[in-house]
């Protein structure tokens, strides 16, 4: 089912996901962006400074969120003009193969010319809202 | 310790020219599972009307940290970079960054503000074409926790 700018309107919820992020992601992630700051890898010294455990990085989820919306989109990450969030929560990552589950779900808060949306993300992970005022502007084919 | 507000408007930049690679966004896009091709594979992505490989909207963070790096590290700013989360993060972008992009950023100092043991630093980095193409704008929102909070 391909989302086209005239099959949504003000409303239109986006169909909710989960993604996992394990240890392994947060090790990749610190790779990727450079991003090596030590709570978000060492658990013995995030636990020392207070966190409940190793978390994640907020741009990670960010991220994910990114691609929540995109791949609803159409598939194309070039389609995001404006993007930001507030992080409003850490999401703590246990050391098991399960890792932390973070729920997205969103829907569109304004439909505005040259076939783009503007789409309100919500951000969940064990309850607690983990990003806020998260919004993107994307084009729809 | 509160942050230094004289800071506000200060410029910092433009740096280093940061050269966006092909190599990079695919790494960017495995860790972050962007599973597009349009990340991937320069065939796929001329089909669709770009240059080359694009980046997914959240690459240019690596871009805006390494340059806003020059502000959290200026020792008269006062920031104690071990307690500082991220409070908030934007991009607006005229058109994706793309692998051969030489990008150059230049990161303003836009507000300081400190609220009890909180501070709170707002910067945006401007993210341009060694050409002087406007790619980018990032924002960024640094929060400091105090020593006793």
């Amino acid at each position: 089912m391909t989302v086209t700018y005239d099959s949504v309107g003000k409303g239109t919820e986006l169909p909710p996901r989960t993604y996992r992020v394990t240890r392994l992601d947060l090790v990749k992630y610190a790779g990727a962006s450079g991003d090596f700051n030590i709570i978000h890898w060492n658990e013995r010294v995030a636990r020392s400074v207070g966190l409940p455990n190793v978390i994640a990085h907020g741009m990670y989820t960010m991220a994910q969120a990114g691609r929540f919306v995109t791949e609803w989109a159409g598939g194309d990450p070039g389609a995001v003009a404006d993007f930001g969030v507030r992080f409003s929560a850490m999401v703590p990552v246990p050391d098991d193969d399960a890792g932390a589950a973070v729920e997205f779900s969103g829907k569109v808060l304004e439909k505005l010319e040259g076939n783009r949306v503007t789409v309100d993300i919500v951000a969940r992970a064990d309850g607690t809202k983990v990003l806020t005022r998260a919004r993107a502007t994307v084009r729809l084919p | 310790m509160p942050l230094n507000p004289e800071y506000v408007g200060r410029v910092y930049g433009p740096g280093e020219p940061y050269e966006v690679s092909r190599v990079k966004i695919a790494d960017f896009a495995d860790a972050i599972g962007e599973a597009s091709e349009l990340c991937r594979n320069r065939e796929a992505a001329l089909k669709a009307g770009y240059p080359d490989v694009i980046a997914p909207p959240t690459f240019a963070v690596i871009i805006d940290q390494r340059s806003t790096a020059a502000v959290v590290t200026d020792p008269g700013l006062g920031l104690d970079y071990s307690m500082v989360v991220h409070g908030e993060q934007g991009f607006s972008y005229v058109r994706p960054l793309h692998a051969g992009d030489v990008v150059v950023a230049t990161t303003t100092v836009e507000s300081i503000k400190s609220v009890g043991a909180l501070s709170m630093m707002v910067t945006s980095t401007s993210i341009d074409t060694v050409d002087g193409e406007h790619v980018c704008t990032a924002r960024s929102n640094l929060v400091e926790r105090g020593p006793e909070s």
